[in-house]
């Protein structure tokens, strides 16, 4: 299958290494992966900031850049939910009527990476390795929007040498939240602290999710204590592999991410 | 009779009327973010908090996953709730019709300031100086019990909760359970110091504890003339009014007094009898996480020789009619006050409920405040901070009885807000620059280069200076961000491919 990546704008600057790992995935799976050139971003942040009318050229943008696209992926639960979700009715509120007939027929053909795995290539065994101690965190667009349910703990269960051990209270929202994370930092951050006892409660090496921008939050809170426990986007552990170097390897706790002939370095 | 504006686009439609500023308890004095900090720093609040919500989170999800039908039931609610909004206005006046004939009074007050001068005069008129008060949020919405101390009138609170409130001279901090930011050594220290002739051996027991509130309630219930009460629900087709509680306080007042008055918002009926039926399954299984309400107290006008002998329904406006005019926010009106949404909200978790200033705090006060009370395109309105105080989780909207999306209607109010505002903030000229970078491919290129230059901060670590300027200051006080890659993914994609 041809497959277009929207890398998220969020990945795409700042953890590159979450599209590479996708990426890979979907091409070790026997996909053909494009990358649009014009993409940039789905707008969510704008429209949950309260700049709705702003964010119309930028669905437009989006639109435009995966016009050709027979289905695009992501690895983003939030960003998928924001296409889903909310394109369509921030160009339908504009009065750009076309506009949201393109977006709601693209959003029918857009997927978060772990939907697009389990429920359209029907694959739970992506060949991945990954001998660490794992956490998972749901985040709250992937879970409650997006409703993708146990399929990323079907992925993560599959892979080999990966102990995967239960997040307590993993439902509740880690505090990122988009702008709130800076607007209302302090109770982002007690949240981030509840969050964090949790995930250290667990002794795992590694936290993962769905969502780059959670766990960078996450992430950045571990790494602030010093606690040693690391956050790792799923596509990254879903795209390791025990293979030589020359294949993708995801950052391994204490390791920054490696790109193996991937080029990017 | 106050018009509906019903699906009006915003050109067209006049500007209602909303809550009057300095009347009541809609609008706190300081923005959302300030006033949690203070409440995020009082570790006995964190834990009182978080252990209440945890475990009526959990009460609540055992009864309700008990109903098979729950998801039907819900969304007759929603519908049952929209179908009455729309046309409210005949039901509100069948309401009157119906009560009228039962020989009720029927007052109508547009804000909160009518509706308290037609409850003093109407206490008044009774010659009566105290009122008992079943649990009321329409009262407290109003600031009815200042008005009527003002006016020489001393309001008792006879619920349990806003016993302890209103002894420890304190606010409410959730729409159920008033009191929930106080333990039990808390309670027991409010009445050692504040009910005249408490046993002074008096412990933190819950149970001795609840026989002190109840002797020293018993003598106010038997003496009251005058008893004032909120409605749950009102049905329109036979002007029936009823009050669900807990504590037996609630049926005392509208049975012994002589008269009753009855505070009521106008989102509150119910056009049918049969509609009553959807509602008593909702309600008391999101709120207090029981199958079944200890009292379920229903009337209609009076009954002569049995209970109040004079009863008065006041109907209040207090900003609804200007909710129910925007198509979006106006689904906050269907709610029924059970507080599922405030418990299981993590940031009215963290933040507890005064740092929302209104009566109405959690999500659904998020979206109900400031709409009430509308909010100012000053940038330091409380009111305006509200819809942004939400992660936007969703676990208000999974759990609400009546299916609001309040998700969506706090994205809704962030949009009215920013698009309210007379100058160009600098976040607003940010999110407009960003937002032509955005659509602009080549420019999104640049400005992608342009962060990938912040590498140069880190001097070579794996993540930024936690010392830099705001805005990035919020993120980095407590947080780490990694330093920026040297190339993006799709520059890197894009050389590779040749493209």
């Amino acid at each position: 299958m041809r497959v277009a990546l929207f890398a998220t704008c969020l990945v795409d600057t700042l953890v590159p290494q979450v599209a590479r790992a996708t990426a890979t995935l979907l091409q070790r799976l026997g996909h053909d992966v494009v990358v649009p050139a014009g993409q940039s971003c789905c707008g969510q942040m704008h429209v949950n900031t309260g700049y709705r009318r702003e964010a119309v050229p930028i669905v437009a943008n989006h639109v435009r850049a995966f016009a050709g696209a027979d289905v695009v992926v992501a690895p983003s639960g939030s960003c998928v939910a924001s296409i889903r979700h909310q394109q369509a009715a921030v160009a339908r509120r504009a009065g750009e009527h076309g506009l949201a007939e393109e977006a709601q027929a693209l959003a029918a053909r857009t997927y978060e990476l772990s939907q697009f795995l389990v429920d359209v290539l029907g694959v739970t065994d992506v060949g991945a390795s990954y001998p660490h101690r794992v956490t998972y965190h749901p985040t709250c667009h992937s879970l409650r929007l997006l409703r993708v349910g146990d399929r990323p703990l079907q992925l993560l269960r599959a892979v080999r040498g990966l102990e995967l051990v239960e997040l307590p209270r993993a439902e509740s929202c880690c505090g990122f939240g988009g702008t709130f994370a800076v607007k209302n930092a302090d109770t982002s951050t007690a949240m981030l602290t509840d969050k964090m006892a949790d995930v250290l409660a667990t002794r795992a090496e590694v936290c993962t999710a769905g969502d780059a921008s959670c766990l960078l939050h996450i992430g950045g809170g571990l790494s602030r204590l010093r606690s040693g426990t690391r956050t790792v986007h799923l596509a990254e552990i879903l795209a390791s592999t025990d293979a030589p170097p020359g294949q993708f390897r995801a950052s391994a706790p204490g390791r920054s991410a490696e790109l193996h002939g991937g080029g990017a370095r | 009779m106050t018009a509906v504006h019903l699906g009006m686009p915003k050109a067209q439609r006049p500007t209602l009327p909303t809550a009057p500023a300095g009347v009541g308890n809609l609008r706190g004095d300081r923005p959302f973010p300030a006033a949690a900090r203070d409440a995020l720093r009082d570790g006995q609040l964190r834990a009182n908090l978080g252990a209440a919500t945890t475990t009526i989170r959990g009460k609540r999800a055992g009864v309700v996953a008990e109903v098979p039908d729950w998801a039907q039931l819900r969304e007759a609610g929603r519908a049952i709730k929209a179908a009455t909004m729309a046309r409210l206005d005949e039901h509100l006046e069948e309401l009157e019709r119906q009560v009228t004939a039962r020989g009720g009074t029927v007052h109508w007050a547009r804000d909160a300031t009518e509706a308290n001068a037609i409850v003093t005069a109407l206490v008044r008129a009774t010659g009566a100086d105290e009122v008992v008060k079943v649990k009321s949020m329409a009262t407290q919405e109003i600031g009815l019990n200042e008005a009527l101390e003002a006016a020489g009138i001393t309001a008792l609170e006879t619920d349990l909760a806003e016993l302890i409130v209103q002894l420890g001279e304190d606010r409410p901090s959730h729409i159920l359970v008033p009191a929930i930011h106080r333990n039990r050594a808390e309670i027991r220290e409010i009445f050692a110091r504040t009910i005249p002739g408490v046993d002074p051996g008096l412990t933190d027991d819950p149970r001795r504890l609840a026989m002190a509130a109840r002797t020293h309630l018993r003598e106010r219930f038997l003496r009251a003339r005058v008893a004032v009460s909120g409605a749950n629900f009102a049905v329109a087709e036979t002007g029936t009014l009823a009050v669900v509680e807990s504590e037996g306080n609630g049926r005392m007042c509208l049975t012994l007094p002589q008269t009753l008055i009855t505070v009521m918002g106008i989102e509150k009926l119910v056009p049918t009898w049969r509609d009553l039926e959807v509602f008593l399954q909702l309600l008391p299984r999101s709120s207090t996480g029981e199958r079944m309400n200890p009292y379920t107290s229903l009337w209609a006008g009076v009954t002569p020789g049995d209970g109040p002998q004079e009863f008065h329904l006041v109907l209040l406006d207090n900003g609804r009619t200007a909710v129910l005019a925007d198509e979006v926010g106006r689904e906050a009106l269907h709610c029924i006050r059970c507080s599922a949404c405030l418990n299981v909200c993590p940031v009215y978790e963290r933040a507890g409920g005064h740092a929302y200033g209104s009566v109405y705090p959690g999500p659904i006060g998020a979206v109900l405040s400031p709409q009430l009370t509308g909010m100012s395109g000053d940038e330091n309105d409380p009111n305006a901070s509200l819809p942004y105080a939400s992660t936007l989780c969703g676990a208000c909207y999974d759990v609400c009885p009546v299916a609001i999306d309040i998700p969506s209607m706090l994205v809704h109010l962030r949009g009215e807000h920013v698009e309210a505002q007379q100058r160009t903030t600098p976040e607003a000229a940010a999110f407009r620059a960003l937002a032509r970078v955005m659509s602009h491919p080549r420019l999104w290129r640049l400005a992608q280069r342009a962060a990938g230059l912040g590498r140069f901060l880190a001097r070579g670590r794996p993540t930024l200076p936690a010392a830099l300027p705001p805005p990035a200051s919020a993120w980095t006080r407590a947080r780490d961000l990694p330093t920026p890659p040297r190339e993006t993914f799709t520059q890197a994609w894009a050389r590779e491919h040749g493209a």
